[in-house]
């Protein structure tokens, strides 16, 4: 049971280490504030990596949400500003492409076995074209109501305040935890990451969960586009570029395997705001030009995949002496 | 008869067919596709744009060829091919009279020896750690255009040192000069795969490691330098490519490339499940994706959107190696001609 | 009934009548009129070799597969399920050879994955893990269920898959290979758990290719021969050899395996005289591995390693090879010290090793039959010193040849031989090598009884010729005839060596039984 919670609780020390070094090293660093923007400029990022996280889970991979954010961020700018749509049929259409998109995807996926990387990669490109099919340029959002999300903020205690993203950002955590932990839907997902012909043997609905699991992280790829035009008010084709690498990065750092079966959303929450700090650290340091954050961020999923490999083989190497224990043991006690 | 059955049965036919298709579809839709110009003893012309546009991709296709076929995959290949032309675009400099800050060749040397060290750490990480492929090379995808920018100090580096742009726009005999870096890449890589034991080796590995290993051979030796040889592809690759546009720009240098080289080997028919590996095929991959691009300029469509169709593309080959999907069309054949 | 000693009246009705089941298989005829049935409270087991359609008749019964002809009544109702999922719904529960769960969850949330008890639309996590334990109670096991899978021996896991297949409407449970991973104790474990089931009126359908525990363990067998129904016999009136001689269709006088264990005895008592020394292994062991061991090996010698399953038999030769590194001890090959720390170097050291798991560590399903030959021998020559592929398929069609492999070629791709031909294709790869020591891990597990006899016969040959075997085998009799001498282990440490007269069944049997 510790052992489970081990990669979490070397993020959460992570974590601590960079939040307690930069305010030891720079002034203004140590503020609440200061750690509530880790999820105002983030909660994109987050929200993406829920719907990652899920797939990755279920031992998948889905390369796609990159562009399907920024083709959210097109449609939804382009049906504000050309269409004049209201933002109250804008959002769910948004929702529903984005959906539709995943949902695309894991049937092609599932029904016909093709491999995820090669189908989502296959989504990377689609997307970001479709994003040109609608308009080359930049499409800027004037909607009063996305304005108002924009620059609304909410405060909190004291003078700390946070934007509006961060309340869907943290409700699509909440929401994920709990079906993760809590339906039958969260638990098959665990069970096929975990080995899925046994999945499928134990009856599990294998295929429709599946399916499900892809049309989920485009749902929250879509909305992650939507959270993101409030920060740029603008549609543009090359938003996102790179970002289903940052939500695969967030994930794993989250302490998630990539082999599937092991994961959770907390870690995953706490590998946004590791990926956060990182840029702030940079930020506030000043001399190194901002593509130092690539490297740190390779760097930890580096570590992070080494420590689950000496886990893995620790794991299995008391496993085996646990065996070795346990034959005379279990005589006994039948 | 005898040999169309063994050639229909051979993986190299579908790939085969896919570029046949295009092309057919070219001769019917493209004006002048077909046609080859002779200008100052260069050969000019569409399909003479495809092969030379297509040689990035093809470098690397080669060595990600082998490292799929050892169940592994290389995502790390473009930025690696940015790292390249980063090193080498530092080392020529940007000297407006074109005079080298160091000899071509020194430069060239260090950007592939960068590059062989950058396969060699994934190849550390996927044989000697044990991490996954994916993972393993996900590290260096995420932090190599990370370093390549630092090396850059974050700036297009514009290179006048003439030599240079041999690489990528010279040409010999007629051809565009990159042709023969990939043939000779691919002759090569026959050679030391196919009259020696490492085809074999690589196969099995692909197939069975723990087998393998068992067997006595050295798996992780193997495993290893397929990853090495991915890299040194990558860096010729980069080379090629900074050669071509004579500037490096580490944010767009490869960008996506690593997408299109493994689509490529995927279109030749080799498995991403590893095992049985078809160079040719590969080559055939990336032929089918360039000129997919090209024909899709021939239309006047920006080129950004040719990139739905190269998803629709991939789907379309996905769903024919698909034996469920084949199954299934098969079985709809069937029920009609019952019903009829 | 069409056995010849059909078991006439029942004191009660067949819950199940499989009556003149067709099954065929593009080019196979897989089932020819069978006729199957099982009754409430009893343990029946289907004997047959490999291809007799033991698995095709289950994979009928569970739906998986879909009869070409005949019917099957439950409890006189006639059923057709058209998937496993069908089939548990009608109350017909398989466990599969491979524990069909996930390591990942708890053993709790194994049982009860997929039907979770849900209060509020939420999952009741203390209802299902109260559940969990009172059902694992019914078998007399107790364990934390809150742990994860992963972390228990596999027989619990065994049980946990029992558990989760069986619930109050469940009337026939199906055993598909249970024991074949699980050591003595974990056997005996497991077939009380069966006993149990039984006496409360389960059907079960036990399948195995032990023979010891069909005895052990089944009330009823019915033995199938290529597809076709031989008989249906009350355990207790078919005697062992009866069986073995009607799943073989062969007289028993054909056994020409049964006089090879009088002559290795006489061939024991007269080597050790003029031998070369093959190997000397001297204190070897690894740390929660293996106990430190010394073996010797000589020419011609067949050493035999017999223990129960996770007795260090497969570990003591991993050792050997080299595919463990061992932190003490030497081993002398040939008189000389030799340092082996992996296969790579047991390998040019003369060595040879078939692992026990052919599937995952032996064979290279979509290599061809030639490549899979060739491959340890071209490994032993080095990467550059390419094999000509006519020489390739020189040395291919001799080996398929002396071995008699069963393939249409040498350029057939390995994985559409049988699990026999497959592990001849092993020993093959390893004699192309020309080795001088072997090191055989249970090469006669999961073939058919004429394939065990081909290879314990070549194992003969080749200790005659001089080459030195250490040959592995969960079943004793076999290790008895084919060796020259024993070496038994018990858990982990190995504790006596038998020879010449000494070596028999119970000889072992009370080494093993009588302690260190």
């Amino acid at each position: 049971m510790k052992a489970r919670n081990l990669p979490i609780l070397v993020t959460l020390a992570l974590f601590l280490i960079m939040f307690g070094g930069g305010s030891l090293a720079f002034i203004g660093f140590f503020s609440v504030q200061n750690f509530l923007n880790l999820f105002i400029d983030n909660s994109y990022l987050l929200i993406l990596a829920v719907g990652m996280t899920f797939v990755i889970v279920s031992g998948g991979i889905d390369l796609s949400v990159g562009s399907v954010l920024a083709l959210s961020t097109m449609v939804s700018s382009s049906l504000l500003a050309k269409s004049h749509l209201s933002p109250v049929l804008v959002i769910p259409i948004v929702l529903a492409m984005g959906t539709a998109l995943g949902l695309f995807m894991g049937y092609l996926i599932q029904t016909f076995n093709l491999p995820p990387f090669i189908i989502t990669l296959a989504g990377l490109y689609l997307a970001r074209g479709l994003c040109y099919v609608v308009s080359i340029d930049t499409i800027a959002i004037t909607n009063e109501f996305w304005k108002g999300a924009a620059h609304a903020t909410v405060n909190l205690i004291g003078n700390n305040f946070v934007s509006p993203s961060v309340f869907i950002a943290v409700a699509v955590v909440l929401a994920g935890l709990f079906v993760m932990r809590y339906t039958r839907f969260g638990r098959n997902v665990y069970a096929i990451g975990g080995n899925e012909q046994s999945a499928v043997l134990m009856g599990l609905p294998v295929n429709h969960t599946k399916i499900a699991i892809y049309a989920l992280s485009g749902f929250c790829s879509a909305l992650a586009g939507i959270v993101f035009t409030f920060y740029t008010l603008s549609g543009y084709a090359l938003h996102g570029k790179g970002m289903e690498l940052d939500a695969i990065a967030t994930v794993v750092i989250g302490g998630t395997l990539l082999t599937g079966g092991v994961g959770n959303l907390l870690g995953t929450v706490l590998g946004g705001l590791v990926y956060g700090i990182i840029q702030v650290l940079i930020v506030f340091q000043g001399t190194l030009n901002s593509w130092w954050t690539r490297i740190v961020i390779g760097f930890l999923v580096f570590v992070f995949c080494l420590l689950q490999r000496i886990f893995e083989t620790g794991k299995s190497a008391a496993l085996a002496r646990e065996r070795a224990k346990q034959a005379p043991k279990a005589q006994a006690s039948s | 008869m005898l040999a169309w059955k063994r050639l229909s049965r051979s993986k190299i036919i579908w790939p085969l067919i896919t570029l046949g298709i295009l092309m057919l579809f070219n001769l019917f839709f493209t004006p002048n596709f077909f046609r080859i110009e002779m200008l100052e003893g260069h050969l000019f012309g569409n399909l003479i744009d495809i092969l030379k546009n297509g040689a990035p991709i093809m470098i690397l296709a080669i060595g990600l060829t082998l490292v799929i076929a050892t169940h592994g995959i290389d995502i790390s290949v473009g930025s690696v091919v940015a790292i390249s032309a980063g090193v080498v675009a530092m080392l020529i400099g940007g000297d407006l009279a074109g005079n080298p800050k160091y000899p071509i060749a020194f430069a060239m040397g260090a950007a592939l020896v960068a590059c062989i060290a950058a396969g060699m750490w994934n190849g550390m990480l996927v044989s000697w750690i044990g991490m996954q492929p994916i993972i393993a090379t996900l590290i260096l995808f995420v932090a190599g255009r990370g370093i390549a920018m630092v090396t850059t100090n974050a700036m297009v580096i514009w290179l006048y040192a003439k030599p240079f742009a041999l690489l990528g726009q010279g040409y010999l005999f007629g051809l565009p000069f990159s042709l023969y870096i990939v043939a000779f890449l691919l002759l090569a890589t026959y050679l030391v795969t196919r009259r020696t034991a490492v085809g074999m080796f690589i196969e099995a590995v692909g197939i069975n490691p723990k087998a393998t290993r068992f067997a006595g051979i050295n798996a992780r030796g193997i495993l290893f330098w397929c990853y090495a040889f991915s890299g040194l592809c990558a860096g010729v690759s980069g080379l090629v490519v900074c050669s071509t546009v004579m500037s490096a720009d580490g944010n767009n240098a490869g960008n996506l490339a690593e997408l299109d080289a493994i689509l490529a080997v995927v279109l030749g028919g080799t498995s991403l499940n590893g095992g049985r590996f078809f160079l040719l095929g590969s080559m055939v991959g990336a032929l089918i994706i360039q000129t997919l691009t090209t024909t899709i300029y021939a239309f006047n469509v920006a080129p950004e959107i040719a990139q739905v169709v190269k998803a629709l593309v991939v789907y379309a080959v996905s769903l024919l190696q698909s034996e469920t999907f084949r199954a299934r069309v098969a079985g709809m054949f069937a029920r009609r001609e019952v019903a009829a | 009934m069409a056995g010849e000693e059909a078991w006439g009246m029942s004191e009660s009705t067949p819950i199940l009548e499989m009556r003149k089941i067709n099954k065929h298989f593009p080019g196979v005829k897989a089932l020819s009129d069978v006729d199957f049935r099982l009754f409430p409270g009893e343990v029946h087991a289907i004997m047959g070799q490999n291809g007799a359609g033991k698995s095709t008749l289950v994979k009928v019964l569970t739906g998986v597969y879909k009869q070409d002809s005949g019917e099957m009544l439950l409890e006189d109702r006639p059923i057709r399920p058209d998937s496993p999922l069908a089939a548990q719904k009608l109350g017909i529960s398989t466990v599969y050879q491979e524990i069909n769960l996930c390591p990942n969850l708890s053993v709790a949330e194994n049982i009860f994955v997929g039907r979770q008890p849900l209060s509020l639309g939420r999952i009741d996590w203390g209802q299902l893990n109260r559940r969990a334990v009172e059902a694992l109670k019914r078998l007399n096991v107790s364990v934390d269920v809150t742990q994860m899978l992963s972390s228990y021996s596999i027989a619990i896991q065994q049980m946990v898959a029992i558990v989760r297949v069986l619930d109050v409407s469940s009337r026939i449970l199906i055993l598909d290979e249970p024991t074949s991973s699980l050591d003595e104790a974990e056997v005996e474990q497991l077939f009380k758990v069966i006993r149990k089931l039984r006496d409360d009126g389960l059907a079960i359908l036990f399948i195995t290719h032990f023979l010891d525990q069909t005895y052990r363990i089944s009330d009823r067998i019915t033995i199938l021969k290529n597809g076709e129904f031989v008989g249906e016999y009350r355990t207790e009136t078919l005697p062992k050899l009866d069986l073995i001689a009607r799943m073989l269709g062969k007289e028993l006088s054909e056994f020409s395996f049964a006089m090879a264990g009088e002559d290795r005895k006489k061939e024991s008592q007269k080597a050790g005289q003029d031998a070369r020394s093959l190997l000397a292994v001297k204190d070897l062991g690894l740390r929660g591995a293996i106990a430190p061991f010394s073996l010797s090996l000589d020419e011609g010698d067949v050493l035999g390693l017999a223990g129960l399953l996770g007795s260090g038999r497969t570990e003591m030769a991993r050792l050997i090879f080299g595919i463990d590194s061992a932190n003490q001890g030497e081993i002398l090959v040939k008189g000389r010290k030799t340092n082996i720390k992996a296969p790579r170097s047991a390998m040019l050291a003369g060595m040879g090793f078939c692992s026990e798991d052919r599937k995952s560590e032996g064979i290279f399903a979509e290599l061809t039959v030639r490549e899979n030959i060739v491959l340890a021998l071209q490994g032993r020559k080095g990467t550059f010193r390419y094999i000509p592929k006519k020489k390739q398929l020189e040395i291919a069609d001799e080996l398929i040849k002396s071995l008699a492999i069963k393939t249409p070629g040498a350029n057939n791709e390995a994985g559409q031989l049988s699990g026999g031909n497959q592990q001849k294709l092993m020993l093959a790869r390893w004699l192309a090598t020309n080795p001088i020591i072997l090191i055989l891990d249970e090469p006669t597990r999961g073939i058919d009884v004429g394939a065990k006899l081909e290879i314990m016969e070549l194992i003969l040959n080749l200790s005659r010729q001089g080459m030195g075997v250490i040959f592995i085998s969960s079943e004793f009799e076999e290790v008895i005839r084919c060796s020259t001498r024993v070496a038994v282990l018990k858990d982990k440490v190995k504790i006596a060596e038998l020879s010449g007269e000494q070596m028999s069944e119970s000889n072992i049997m009370h080494t093993i039984a009588g302690g260190r």
